[in-house]
C-alpha cells in the first residue's frame, strides 16, 4: 500500500533547516493576524542556500500575488522570488477545479474529455455538492507536491501551505479522515488515506501566528487544542508584529514628563503634556495585556517565535527581514 | 476629518432608527472587530432605539458570546440581560439548522432516512460551506418570522467574504445543475430521461464516475439526493428568497474593515460587489482607528528623544516620545489607505471607532463602542 512510500519520504528529512524539520509547513492563524505574509517569509527562509520551496495557496485569494505584488497566479508553479544564495521560491494557487480535472487526467488519460466534463457541470457539481471533496482535491495536491520527485531527488525542499484561518483549519486538515470514513473503498479513499497519513506524520507541521491581542491568542490555543485531538503534529506559535517593549519603569507622571520635554527643548503646553501622558498609560495597558498573552502562548507548550512589527508595512525588503527572524528563531 | 467628510458621515443612529431597516448585515474580512461591531449595532438599536433586536453571529470561536457576557448561545435567540430594551442573541448551530430544514421540507419517515445517510451527516457537521448556506437560512427564518423589528447579522468568517453573499445563488445553481438531474435520472424515470442528455461525454464520464467515486459512495450519495429531491423546490424556492431579502430596500450592509491594506482591498472588493448584485450598500466601518492625543509630528518627537537620549536622564519621557512617534507613524500609513479607498469608492459614507487598549468583553464596552459608531470623531 501507500505505506511503504510514506516511510522512505519520512526518512528523507536531510536538508531541512534547523530548527524547520517538517516539509509541509501549514501556516494558519485568526484571519488578520498576517498568516499570508509569514508564510511568504517562511517559503524565502527556507529557500535560502540554493534549497528550493513551493508556496501555495488554496482560498483563491490571491493573497500570495499581493503580498509579492505580481499579477494573479495561475494554476502553476512558478518562480515568485529569489532567496539568497541562489534559492528560489515558487508559487502556486492551487483551484479545486483545475485539480479534479488534473487529477481525473493523471488516472484516467481524459484529455479534451475533461473539458467536456467541465461544460457539462461536472465539475462544478463535484466542486459544489461535497464542499468537502474541495478540500480534499486542495490537500491532495499539496500533498503530491510536497512529495513529487524529479531524478529521484525531492523536487522542493519544502511546500509552505498558507492556509485556511484558525477558525477552520482543523476541519479543513481533518476533510480527508473525514472523506475516508465515508468512501469505504476506491480511489477517493486511497487518495484521502494517503493525503489524512502525511498530515498526520512528522513531514508535516502546522504553524500558528497570532497577534499579542486576546481573540487571536484565544483562537491559537482552541486550534492547538482542536489540532492535537486530531493528532495533526503542531509545530510553531509564531507572533506578528510584536514591538520591543520601552518604559519598563512603568508608570511616568505628568510632572517628570514635563521636566524631560523641557530638557528636550520640545513644547510643555497642557495638550502635548496630557495627550502624551495618555498615550504612554494606554501604552502601558496594552503591553500589560501583551505580556499576560505571551504567558498563555508560552503555556501552549510549543516554540514562541517572535516576529517585529514592520511600521511601514510588508516589501520584499520586509518579507527578508522576517524570514531572517524565522531562521534565526529555528 | 477633511471638509467634504461630513457629508459622507455614515449615520448609524439613522439606520438603527428607521424602522424601514429591518435586516443589517455585517460584513468583511475576518479579525477587523466584525463581530464586536454586530453586537454594538444590535446593543444601540435595542437601548436608544428601542427596537426589539436579534443578533445572528455565526463564528464558531463564540466572540459574541464573550462580549455579551453570555457563558453560552444555542441555536434559538436568547434574551441578553441586564440591559435596559429587547435584545436577543444567538449563535448558528450549522447541523441543527439543517436538520430543521429536512423536517420542514419533508415527512419524518423521509427525514430519518436523511438523517441516517452517512453522507448527509458529513455534510451537515463536517464541511466547510455549509455554514454559508445555513447562515442565509437562518436568516430567512428569522426574517419569515415576523418577530424582530430589527436582525443584526454577522457574517461568517468565510473563505472569502464573498461566499455569503453567493451561497444563495450557488445552492440554486447546484439544485438546478444538469449533473444532479443525471444522479437523480435513473430513480425517478427508469434512466428514460437521460436518454436526451446522452452524448458521447457522458456515456465515458459515467463510467469516469463509477470507477473515481466507488460504487459505494455513488450509491449512499444518490440515496442522499433522491432523498433530498422532495425537498429540493422548497431549498431552491428559500435561497431565493433569501437572496431578494438581501437586495431589498429593508436590508442595509456595512462593510466592516480595519485600515489595514488587506482588510480595505477585501472592504473595496465587497463593496464593487454588492453594487453589482444590486445590494445596498449603507456604508463603512473602519474598526482600530489609531489616535494621537499630542500635537507632535513623529520627526519632533524622534528628534527630542535622540537629544534626551544623548544628553543622558529622563529615560521615561525618551520612551513615552518613542511611543508617540510609532503612534504617528501607524496614524500616517491609516491615513493613506484610507485615502486609497476613499478615491475608489468616493461617496461610500464612513464611520470609525478608535483602536481600543483592551478587547471588549462586556455590555459596557458595547456601549461604549456604538456610541463612537454612532458619533465619529
Amino acid at each position: 500500500m501507500a505505506n511503504r512510500r510514506l516511510v522512505s519520504l519520512l526518512s528523507v528529512q536531510a536538508g531541512s533547516k534547523p530548527g524547520w524539520p517538517a516539509r509541509l509547513h501549514v501556516v494558519t492563524g485568526k484571519g488578520g493576524t498576517g498568516k499570508t505574509t509569514v508564510a511568504a517569509a517562511l517559503a524565502l527562509a527556507l529557500a535560502s542556500d540554493g534549497r528550493r520551496t513551493l508556496l501555495t495557496e488554496v482560498e483563491g485569494r490571491q493573497g500570495i500575488a499581493q503580498v509579492f505584488d505580481t499579477a494573479p497566479l495561475p494554476y502553476q508553479e512558478l518562480r515568485i522570488a529569489s532567496a539568497p544564495g541562489g534559492g528560489e521560491v515558487r508559487a502556486l494557487a492551487v483551484d479545486a477545479e483545475e485539480a479534479l480535472l488534473e487529477y481525473l487526467d493523471l488516472f484516467y488519460k481524459l484529455g479534451r474529455a475533461g473539458r467536456a466534463l467541465r461544460r457539462f457541470g461536472a465539475i462544478d457539481f463535484a466542486t459544489t455538492i461535497a464542499p468537502g471533496l474541495r478540500d480534499v482535491l486542495l490537500t491532495g495536491k499539496v500533498k503530491e507536491a510536497t512529495t513529487r520527485t524529479a531524478d529521484g531527488r525531492r523536487l522542493y525542499h519544502a511546500v509552505v501551505l498558507d492556509a485556511p484561518p484558525t477558525g477552520r483549519i482543523a476541519r479543513f486538515l481533518n476533510v480527508t479522515a473525514e472523506t475516508a470514513r465515508l468512501a469505504k473503498m476506491g480511489p477517493i479513499k486511497t487518495q484521502s488515506e494517503g493525503v489524512a497519513a502525511i498530515l498526520r506524520s512528522p513531514m508535516t507541521a502546522v504553524h500558528v501566528v497570532t497577534l499579542l491581542e486576546e481573540m487571536p491568542v484565544q483562537e491559537t490555543a482552541d486550534a492547538v487544542a482542536e489540532l492535537t485531538a486530531l493528532g495533526i503534529p503542531i509545530g510553531k506559535i509564531i507572533v506578528n508584529g510584536t514591538r520591543p517593549p520601552v518604559l519598563a519603569a512603568g508608570r511616568i507622571s505628568q510632572a517628570e514628563l514635563r521636566r524631560g520635554l523641557a530638557a528636550a527643548g520640545l513644547p510643555t503646553d497642557r495638550d502635548t503634556v496630557a495627550g502624551l501622558h495618555g498615550e504612554a498609560k494606554a501604552y502601558l495597558v496594552r503591553r500589560r495585556i501583551e505580556e499576560t498573552l505571551r504567558g498563555e502562548l508560552a503555556e501552549l507548550g510549543r516554540p514562541v517565535v517572535e516576529l517585529p512589527l514592520l511600521p511601514e508595512g510588508v516589501d520584499r525588503a520586509g518579507l527578508a527581514t522576517l524570514a531572517a527572524a524565522l531562521l534565526a528563531a529555528g | 476629518m477633511l471638509p467634504d467628510e461630513a457629508a459622507y458621515r455614515l449615520d448609524v443612529d439613522a439606520i438603527l432608527a428607521d424602522p424601514g431597516v429591518r435586516t443589517v448585515v455585517c460584513c468583511g474580512s475576518g479579525g477587523v472587530g466584525k463581530t464586536t461591531t454586530a453586537a454594538a449595532l444590535a446593543l444601540r438599536a435595542a437601548e436608544q432605539h428601542g427596537r426589539r433586536t436579534v443578533v445572528l453571529t455565526i463564528d464558531p470561536a463564540r466572540r459574541l458570546a464573550q462580549s455579551l457576557g453570555l457563558v453560552e448561545l444555542d441555536n434559538s435567540p436568547r434574551q441578553v440581560k441586564g440591559i435596559n430594551g429587547d435584545l436577543h442573541a444567538m449563535m448558528l448551530d450549522m447541523k441543527r439548522t439543517f436538520d430543521e430544514v429536512v423536517l420542514a421540507h419533508t415527512d419524518p419517515r423521509r427525514a430519518e432516512e436523511i438523517f441516517a445517510n452517512p453522507f448527509y451527516q458529513a455534510m451537515s457537521s463536517t464541511f466547510s460551506g455549509t455554514q454559508e448556506y445555513m447562515a442565509m437560512e437562518k436568516l430567512g427564518q428569522l426574517r419569515s418570522r415576523d418577530e424582530w423589528s430589527l436582525i443584526v447579522v454577522d457574517t461568517p468568517p468565510s473563505r472569502s467574504a464573498l461566499d455569503f453573499l453567493d451561497a444563495p445563488a450557488r445552492l440554486a445553481r447546484f439544485l438546478d445543475g444538469r449533473m444532479l438531474r443525471l444522479l437523480l435520472a435513473p430513480a425517478r424515470a427508469g434512466g428514460r430521461s437521460m436518454v436526451n442528455l446522452v452524448t458521447a461525454s457522458f456515456g465515458m464520464f459515467s463510467k469516469v464516475v463509477q470507477r473515481v467515486i466507488g460504487a459505494q459512495l455513488l450509491s449512499d450519495l444518490s440515496g442522499f439526493v433522491a432523498a433530498l429531491d422532495s425537498m429540493f423546490g422548497g431549498f431552491r424556492e428559500r435561497a431565493e428568497q433569501t437572496y431578494r431579502i438581501l437586495q431589498d430596500r429593508e436590508t442595509a450592509f456595512l462593510v466592516v474593515a480595519a485600515p489595514e491594506t488587506d482588510a480595505v482591498r477585501e472592504a473595496a472588493y465587497f463593496a464593487r460587489r454588492l453594487g453589482e448584485e444590486r445590494m445596498p450598500l449603507a456604508g463603512l466601518v473602519l474598526n482600530k482607528v489609531i489616535e494621537i492625543e499630542a500635537p507632535l509630528s513623529a520627526e519632533e518627537s524622534l528628534a527630542g528623544a535622540a537629544a534626551l537620549a544623548e544628553r543622558g536622564g529622563h529615560a521615561a519621557t525618551v520612551d513615552v516620545l518613542r511611543v508617540h512617534a510609532a503612534l504617528v507613524q501607524q496614524v500616517v500609513r491609516q491615513a493613506a489607505v484610507i485615502a486609497e479607498f476613499r478615491t475608489a469608492h468616493p461617496g461610500v459614507p464612513m464611520t470609525s471607532v478608535a483602536a481600543q487598549p483592551s478587547d471588549i468583553h462586556d455590555l459596557d464596552g458595547l456601549r461604549t463602542i456604538g456610541a463612537a459608531l454612532a458619533l465619529p470623531a
